[in-house]
């Protein structure tokens, strides 16, 4: 897929139940660049980044993705990867299932094996059979990825990216965000700013709390 | 810039929401094949109630109005126990925002709802059966209707029940709210099923029950596409 990317947002503010979450929450990033989100603990960060992933709709502002280039799904579901605390994969289903649905939901195919490779990749090669349901968290968190990553996509979403892996797990995911912050587009949400790059567009949000 | 997408996205080929429901369809058959949760519950309810309305009736002669009651009444409360199964497990296993990154409400909707069409009209072609052959005095004359009023009542349950099943899996109190919400909603479906087996069970002719059926087709109508207008807002904040 051979997207170049813009994600712009304006003014973007989340209410839940009279609540203010955050609010004025405005950048604009593109493609080779990286969006590293902080901000206390339950300041929003994890709503913003869903937000972005457009699976919740903001309560004040604007979110645009702008695309140009190929987009074989014709769906912004196929330009999006996110990886986040909240999100699970199916425990009756193993690995390599629940990566063939995230692909067959996308009405694509698994071209030249390339789920086998991708769980290779993200050190799962052995347990591709295996019923996520007997996974640790590390592992789970290792699918997390494969899962994000099994359609190429050229935004990647990233929600504590290092949380439960190991220094191996740790690696991997400083080689990945290396490498998509140059050829896609990266959103970090975390408050251990070691963990990316030094370039990159910082937004803070404010806990209104 | 040549493309710009902002919310709400929509899918751009029918091609591809098939392809996408279908799939959904697929994921939950054999979730469901692998945990036999809403199976179980369905043939275990079909298979106890059907013994008490055998111990009820005992030597008694029942007319056969009652008896097509009676089958409906165990269609419903057995479709009550596991059709709110197939948002419930979602929302419990947490894989609802997986869901959401994968795809779009309809489509969602439109896999949920095959997989509890299926589901329905399986439980009701095996409580048909179980029924005629435990139940002597249960008779049907004209197959043609009973098997259209079989096929649409399943239909109908499976539109009215995966909608109030999106809608509980957010509340606190999912099993108990779930037949109570059903039950005004399903009532006029119910009535008129009711309605048409009897006459199938009178052996009327197809004609007779032309406006039943007509019923049956605008409450499916109506129902799915008020779920698709409501769905929206059920499964995305």
């Amino acid at each position: 897929m051979i997207v170049d990317l813009r994600l712009e947002a304006s003014h973007l503010g989340k209410t839940f139940n009279q609540r203010v979450i955050f609010r004025e929450v405005s950048f604009a990033v593109g493609t080779g660049e990286t969006l590293l989100v902080t901000g206390r603990n339950g300041s929003g960060k994890s709503t913003l980044l869903k937000i972005l992933a457009h699976v919740l709709t903001p309560s004040q502002g604007l979110v645009r993705l702008l695309s140009e280039g190929r987009n074989p799904g014709g769906s912004l579901r196929h330009l999006i990867g996110f990886v986040s605390p909240y999100l699970n994969l199916y425990d009756e289903f193993s690995a390599r299932e629940n990566l063939q649905f995230a692909l067959s939901i996308r009405g694509m195919h698994n071209e030249g094996s390339a789920i086998d490779r991708l769980l290779e990749r993200v050190s799962l090669g052995g347990f591709k059979d295996t019923a996520v349901r007997v996974f640790s968290s590390g592992m789970r968190q290792r699918l997390k990825y494969a899962f994000a990553l099994v359609h190429n996509p050229p935004l990647l979403l990233l929600d504590e990216p290092m949380a439960n892996l190991d220094q191996e797990g740790r690696g991997f995911v400083q080689e990945l965000m290396a490498e998509r912050g140059k050829e896609g587009l990266l959103v970090v949400a975390t408050n251990d700013e070691t963990e990316v790059e030094r370039n990159h567009v910082r937004v803070h949000i404010d806990a209104f709390h | 810039m040549s493309e710009c997408i902002s919310m709400p996205s929509i899918d751009r080929s029918s091609a591809q929401w098939f392809t996408a429901a279908a799939a959904i369809f697929r994921k939950d058959w054999q979730s469901e094949l692998r945990t036999r949760y809403a199976i179980s519950a369905l043939i275990m309810f079909v298979v106890s109630t059907i013994a008490i309305v055998i111990f009820a009736i005992g030597s008694e002669s029942i007319p056969s109005d009652v008896l097509t009651g009676m089958l409906w009444v165990i269609i419903f409360f057995s479709s009550m126990s596991g059709l709110s199964r197939t948002f419930v497990a979602e929302e419990e296993r947490g894989t609802v925002l997986t869901l959401q990154l994968l795809a779009s409400p309809s489509v969602v909707l439109g896999g949920k709802l095959a997989f509890n069409f299926v589901l329905v009209l399986s439980l009701n072609i095996f409580a048909v059966a179980l029924y005629s052959l435990l139940v002597s005095e249960f008779l049907i004359v004209t197959l043609s209707i009973f098997w259209i009023t079989i096929l649409l009542g399943s239909m109908g349950l499976a539109a009215a029940a995966t909608i109030i099943a999106a809608i509980i899996a957010k509340a606190n109190t999912k099993g108990t709210l779930f037949p109570v919400l059903s039950l005004p909603i399903l009532l006029p479906l119910l009535v008129v099923v009711i309605n048409a087996t009897r006459l199938a069970g009178e052996g009327a002719p197809f004609e007779d029950a032309v406006r039943e059926f007509q019923f049956l087709i605008a409450y499916i109508v109506v129902v799915v596409t008020v779920s698709q207008l409501l769905f929206d807002y059920i499964w995305t904040d």
